[in-house]
């Protein structure tokens, strides 16, 4: 009875395998069942709208993007990145970035463990805000901190007596973003912590282990797949929101533009070809990103399906 | 070490899991607490093991109150009801973990974990699995990894929550036999929480029979078959016969039909004239008479006759007054071909023995008459 539930394999790329398998074979059930098999004319009609739509949606401004970045060439393409506008819209997007995504990790890790492992009142009083950022236009969220913060604002006065600048400045920008990106990571691991439940941290205690080594040692490792799929939401947000810093930006070029407004303002004023270059910037970042989702969703549906295996 | 819980209460809401409950667990015992789910006896394992709090009541650990001591030092070993072991990490580190978050003035060497890891996988016969990951085992070995792991803290008492309950019947009476060897071999004292009454009689030193949050009865796997202290336990441990009726003089009368006062005098003698009450008696405490002229006994009509074990079981439907219930009658395949029986046949049902309980108290043992 042992020898069975060995696997040759190593475990991580048998389980993708499996996994990808899996659909093909669900699809191929269908095509060889009579009951289920549609009409050629009905599966090349489904089949053509869907690759018409992506093409026409979602592939086509893609390259449009890059296309119109080039069209006048390598040199201009580098240009316009290099001018010291740009590279500082860059810095800025990245300064930003970098404050908000660990702030949200740390953030959306604590949420979702008092959401998961707690019990207590407001509970879904919390998860119902947790959303309020997706819930709420940006451009509301911006206004919120010009309203606290700005000149005419709560603190404006007081901010201004000391001396401490937070709207159309770089405190601004980071707020935004940190609000816009705030349910990425809770939202991604509220689910996971739920379904994994407290066992193992219930065993980790029992067999001595303290606070921080049942965090450390047991629970980062099951949600790790999760988390990280949170961070890679956050960041393509925090580097890709354009309407919540806007308002707070004030579009102050080589200050407080990031790349998106750069962008926008190169279009405004006929730059065409440098806001396409620009813009192409964003639209690598974004096949990043997704190359990074495919990944590591791979990696989480192999954890997973040696979890669910483990609970056969 | 000694367990003693004295007086615990635990609500959960409304609901009252556990009601002044007084246990005494001796040293070296392997107790079973067993009882239908929501009778509290999870709730009472997990309050010893200080992963639940009582609302009152105190948990004595050799005689010293532990009420205020946290999980961590109460060196209790836990085993999950689904193992819970860490699905990241190896055998060989799920057992090493307990030792490994020690304090590093006590933890042992490298060296000495390794020793000791093995030494335990050794003990659960699963040496040869230390490198694979929990859901590379099967649920059997997962158990007996879960158990190292909690021996390896050299616990001073082993919980164990269901330790079968996710297992298929073969691997479940192997396990079962192995663990009964092993508490032979440590003599630590353990407890185990089932909802199966094969099991905790067929394992146990002592079990503890719980329903409701209130213990029904404490005692030796045989003392509480044999002798049932409440008509929840005569329920719920083996199958049973129940007979609703009401006391007249010396006899017991179900419906139109009298139940012999000499199986029951020495029992029925203490109730009230006209007390509304319940017999219990076990299939094989029922004789069938099938002379057509008889008047003792409580009629019944043959449903059914199962005759492939080394006993036969007769299935009866109750007429005049049980109607619509269900008797069974355990008998030999001989007498069943002496007495002649048939599907059909109308016949009576006579106890040899026969336990009469009073009405009220007597709610929980209901629909127990398969």
């Amino acid at each position: 009875m042992d020898g069975e539930t060995y696997r040759e394999e190593p475990l991580m790329s048998g389980a993708v395998a499996m996994q990808w398998s899996g659909a093909g074979d669900s699809a191929a059930r269908f095509e060889t069942k009579a009951a289920t098999r549609e009409a050629p004319l009905v599966k090349w009609l489904i089949i053509g709208l869907s690759l018409s739509f992506f093409a026409v949606f979602l592939l086509m401004p893609l390259v449009a993007v890059l296309v119109e970045a080039l069209r006048k060439g390598w040199e201009t393409y580098l240009t316009a990145l290099l001018d010291p506008d740009a590279l500082s819209a860059v810095k800025l997007t990245l300064i930003a970035a970098v404050i908000a995504v660990p702030l949200n990790l740390v953030f959306g890790v604590a949420a979702a463990w008092a959401i998961a492992k707690f019990e207590f009142r407001g509970k879904h009083f919390l998860i119902t805000l947790i959303d309020l950022p997706f819930s709420v236009s940006p451009v509301i969220a911006g206004l919120i901190y010009v309203l606290v913060f700005g000149a005419q604002g709560w603190l404006g006065p007081w901010l201004y007596e000391h001396d401490i600048r937070i709207i159309f400045a770089v405190p601004g920008i980071v707020l935004a973003t940190v609000f816009v990106t705030f349910p990425f990571v809770a939202r991604e691991l509220i689910p996971l912590m739920e379904a994994q439940g407290k066992e193992e941290e219930e065993a980790a205690v029992v067999l001595g282990a303290n606070g921080w080594q049942t965090f450390w040692h047991v629970t980062l490792p099951n949600i790790k797949w999760g988390l990280m799929y949170g961070v890679i939401l956050t960041n393509a947000r925090a580097m890709g929101e354009f309407g919540a810093v806007s308002v707070v930006s004030g579009h102050i070029r080589g200050e407080t533009n990031t790349l998106p407004l750069h962008v926008e303002i190169l279009y405004n004023e006929y730059q065409f070809a440098a806001a396409f270059a620009v813009a192409s910037l964003l639209a690598m970042l974004a096949l990043v990103t997704l190359g990074l989702k495919t990944w590591v969703e791979h990696r989480a549906a192999a954890a997973h399906n040696e979890n669910q295996d483990g609970t056969s | 070490m000694s367990i003693r819980v004295s007086n615990i209460d635990k609500r959960f809401g409304d609901f009252v899991a556990l009601d002044k409950v007084t246990l005494d667990f001796p040293t070296g015992e392997l107790v079973a607490l067993l009882g239908p789910s929501g009778c509290g006896k999870t709730t009472l394992l997990r309050i010893i093991a200080g992963l639940e709090s009582a609302d009152a009541g105190r948990v004595l650990l050799d005689g010293e109150d532990a009420s205020g001591t946290h999980v961590r030092e109460r060196q209790v070993g836990f085993v999950f009801q689904h193992y819970a072991l860490f699905r990241h990490m190896t055998v060989f580190d799920n057992v090493a973990f307990g030792m490994r978050m020690k304090p590093r003035a006590q933890r042992p060497s490298e060296k000495q974990i390794r020793a000791k890891v093995h030494e335990l996988l050794n003990l659960v016969q699963l040496d040869w699995l230390a490198d694979r990951f929990p859901a590379q085992l099967s649920g059997g070995q997962r158990q007996r990894i879960a158990l190292a792991r909690a021996l390896a803290v050299e616990p001073r008492v082993l919980l164990l929550d269901e330790p079968f309950g996710a297992l298929d019947a073969k691997v479940r009476k192997e396990l079962r036999r192995w663990l009964r060897k092993l508490h032979d071999e440590l003599h630590i004292t353990s407890i185990f929480v089932t909802h199966d009454q094969e099991e905790a009689l067929e394992v146990a030193d002592r079990v503890v029979l719980m329903n409701r949050g209130r213990v029904e009865q404490v005692g030796a796997p045989e003392e509480v078959y044999r002798r049932p202290a409440t008509p929840f336990v005569y329920g719920f441990l083996g199958s049973v016969n129940l007979f609703h009726g009401r006391v007249d003089g010396e006899a017991v009368r179900v419906g139109e039909d009298v139940l012999p006062p000499d199986v029951l005098t020495h029992e029925a003698g203490t109730f009230d004239h006209g007390a509304e009450v319940v017999a219990f008696a076990r299939p094989h405490e029922l004789d069938i008479v099938v002379d057509a002229g008889a008047t003792a006994g409580v009629a019944a009509r043959v449903s059914r006759i199962l005759a492939f074990g080394v006993t036969a079981r007769v299935e009866l439907d109750g007429v005049n007054g049980t109607n619509g219930q269900h008797f069974e009658v355990e008998l030999t395949r001989d007498q069943v071909a002496a007495l002649g029986l048939a599907e059909g046949q109308a016949v009576r049902l006579v106890p040899s023995r026969l336990k009469v309980f009073e009405r009220e108290t007597a709610g929980a043992g209901a629909g127990a008459a398969a």
